[in-house]
């Protein structure tokens, strides 16, 4: 029995599905260049424009590469792959080990391509903050990669696409991924969804700690609360779909 | 001889429908067993409780003397689930090497592409393979495991003849090493050329279980059908070779255990039956009779 062998390939037929990866890493590129591209001199919150929806952006699309491993869960299940593991040796843990990683590659493939863009338009941060930010990026999307492995377990693949779309459009627009929000009822809403604090991942260029008691709050208590009922989910769901 | 299977007034409702209704089993190891009924006879559902896949809703199981559950992490059994597709993105030899990476003594992955015949299209993207092909990469898939209880449902139903028959001889092979097979199909004759023994099921219940050529006599009635319209059907069922009879508008329906004594009964004792056919009961039919007669 080989631990890390399903993780190997479960990244191997992630990879090798090019369609899949041109399109989530593609899609936020063209919206970076054709939003912050005429918006280069611009200023937002205090920080270049470009840098704000570059990880606006980064947001989006990171989002998306965690949640799409609910759209593989859903095919799988829908061939009756998932029954055919579950009569294996192979332990919850491993399951969800092999998922949560190979959406974390799909999404660390998709932030570097975006510092990319953002360098091209002239982004231009200390090495510590871009580590920085990466690192609250990649704990922020924590409670995402439940939600993947969540609704995989949930819904059919005729109803992932439509429901992976618009989440991740409703969840992008309160973070504030597709325009920066302004103080208000929206904002005050936006503070106790952990999308708005990928978006603030980017305020470590102006100093300071994006991320106060009540970021690490929200985050735990999604994570919490999603990785629960993931959990459940995966437990009850070993019937004929 | 040790316990592969055992169940005990197992019970399983899905809403409205008692899809296994008290059915009590004992497989022993090294044993190859058929479980023989038609679509909806709850075969599957059995195997679901057998594979931990479904929980009980009472009655009790064990495989190998423990919980199913306890089994699967174990290793100890591998299965070909009914109508299952594979994954994409994996050569199928990469897909059994996965697999086989679950278990904790699995066969070579060679071995297992050999076995099954799949060693000329082991470099093959699974999304491009045949349904024949398909279906053996599956059975692939169960083998490689290298399983003491072998559990398949409806193996043969997506492969062709000449699938089919490499199909049975590996299963032999694997049965002479000492392997519990266990297989649900609705085919009489692979249950009665295959299987040391076959379970009857019908109507979530066990309705026989015992040596093959028992239960071909069982089931391998023949019906008459004439048209009588006013015929007294309980003198019908009492001529010599019937085993029932009944109603269907003009008609009459005669099950019979004996149809070369019933025919000539019946024309004797009825000149005036007309548009008679005689026809070997399917498998259906035969279950039926033995249900309704339970």
């Amino acid at each position: 029995m080989n631990a890390l062998a399903y993780t190997r390939y479960e990244l191997l037929r992630t990879f090798r599905n090019r369609r899949f990866l041109l399109l989530s890493l593609g899609f936020p590129v063209v919206l970076y260049f054709s939003v912050a591209g005429s918006n280069r001199h611009a200023h937002v919150e205090g920080l270049s424009f470009p840098l704000y929806y570059m990880i606006g952006m980064a947001s989006f699309g990171t989002m998306g590469a965690m949640m799409s491993s609910g759209a593989r869960i859903s095919a799988e299940r829908a061939v009756g792959w998932n029954r055919q593991l579950r009569i294996s040796p192979l332990s919850t843990r491993a399951y969800f080990r092999a998922k949560v990683l190979t959406a974390y590659l799909t999404a660390l493939l998709s932030l570097v391509v975006l510092y990319l863009c953002g360098s091209s338009l002239g982004v231009n941060l200390a090495g510590e903050d871009w580590l920085k930010m990466t690192a609250l990026m990649l704990v922020g999307l924590i409670p995402f990669a439940a939600l993947g492995i969540l609704i995989g377990h949930l819904l059919t693949p005729d109803s992932i696409g439509p429901a992976m779309g618009g989440g991740i459009s409703l969840l992008a627009l309160l973070g504030g991924a597709w325009f920066p929000l302004h103080a208000g009822t929206l904002r005050d809403i936006a503070e106790y969804i952990p999308s708005y604090w990928l978006v603030q991942a980017s305020h470590v260029a102006v100093g300071g700690h994006p991320w106060g008691t009540q970021a690490w709050a929200v985050l735990v208590a999604w994570t919490l609360v999603l990785s629960w009922l993931a959990r459940r989910a995966y437990r009850n769901d070993t019937g004929r779909v | 001889m040790a316990s592969a299977i055992a169940a005990s007034q197992l019970h399983k409702r899905y809403g409205e429908i008692h899809a296994v209704r008290g059915i009590d089993l004992a497989i022993d190891t090294g044993e190859t067993v058929a479980l023989l009924g038609p679509n909806g006879a709850g075969k599957s559902t059995t195997i679901d409780m057998i594979l931990g896949l479904a929980d009980p809703d009472g009655g009790t199981i064990s495989v190998f003397d423990g919980a199913p559950t306890a089994a699967i992490d174990a290793g100890y059994v591998g299965a070909m689930l009914q109508s299952g597709a594979l994954i994409r993105d994996l050569s199928v030899r990469e897909l059994v090497a996965m697999v086989a990476s679950l278990y904790p003594e699995p066969l070579a992955v060679d071995d297992a592409l050999d076995l099954t015949g799949l060693s000329e299209v082991a470099e093959q993207r699974t999304q491009k393979l045949s349904g024949g092909q398909s279906q053996r990469v599956r059975f692939a898939v169960a083998l490689v495991s290298n399983p003491r209880l072998l559990i398949l449902d409806e193996p043969t139903v997506a492969m062709d003849v000449e699938g089919r028959r490499s199909f049975w001889s590996t299963m032999r092979e694997l049965a002479a090493r000492g392997k519990t097979i266990l297989f649900a199909t609705h085919y009489l004759e692979e249950a009665d050329a295959y299987a040391d023994r076959v379970i009857l099921m019908a109507h979530g219940s066990l309705v026989a279980d015992g040596p093959p050529t028992e239960i071909r006599a069982m089931v391998g009635t023949r019906t008459i059908r004439a048209t009588l319209p006013d015929a007294d059907l309980d003198r019908l069922a009492a001529l010599p070779g019937v085993s029932g009879a009944e109603r269907r508008g003009e008609a009459v329906v005669l099950s019979c255990a004996d149809s070369d004594a019933a025919i000539r009964a019946l024309l004797a004792a009825e000149p005036e039956a007309r548009d008679i056919e005689i026809a070997a009961a399917g498998l259906e039919q035969a279950f039926l009779q033995l249900t309704s007669a339970a």
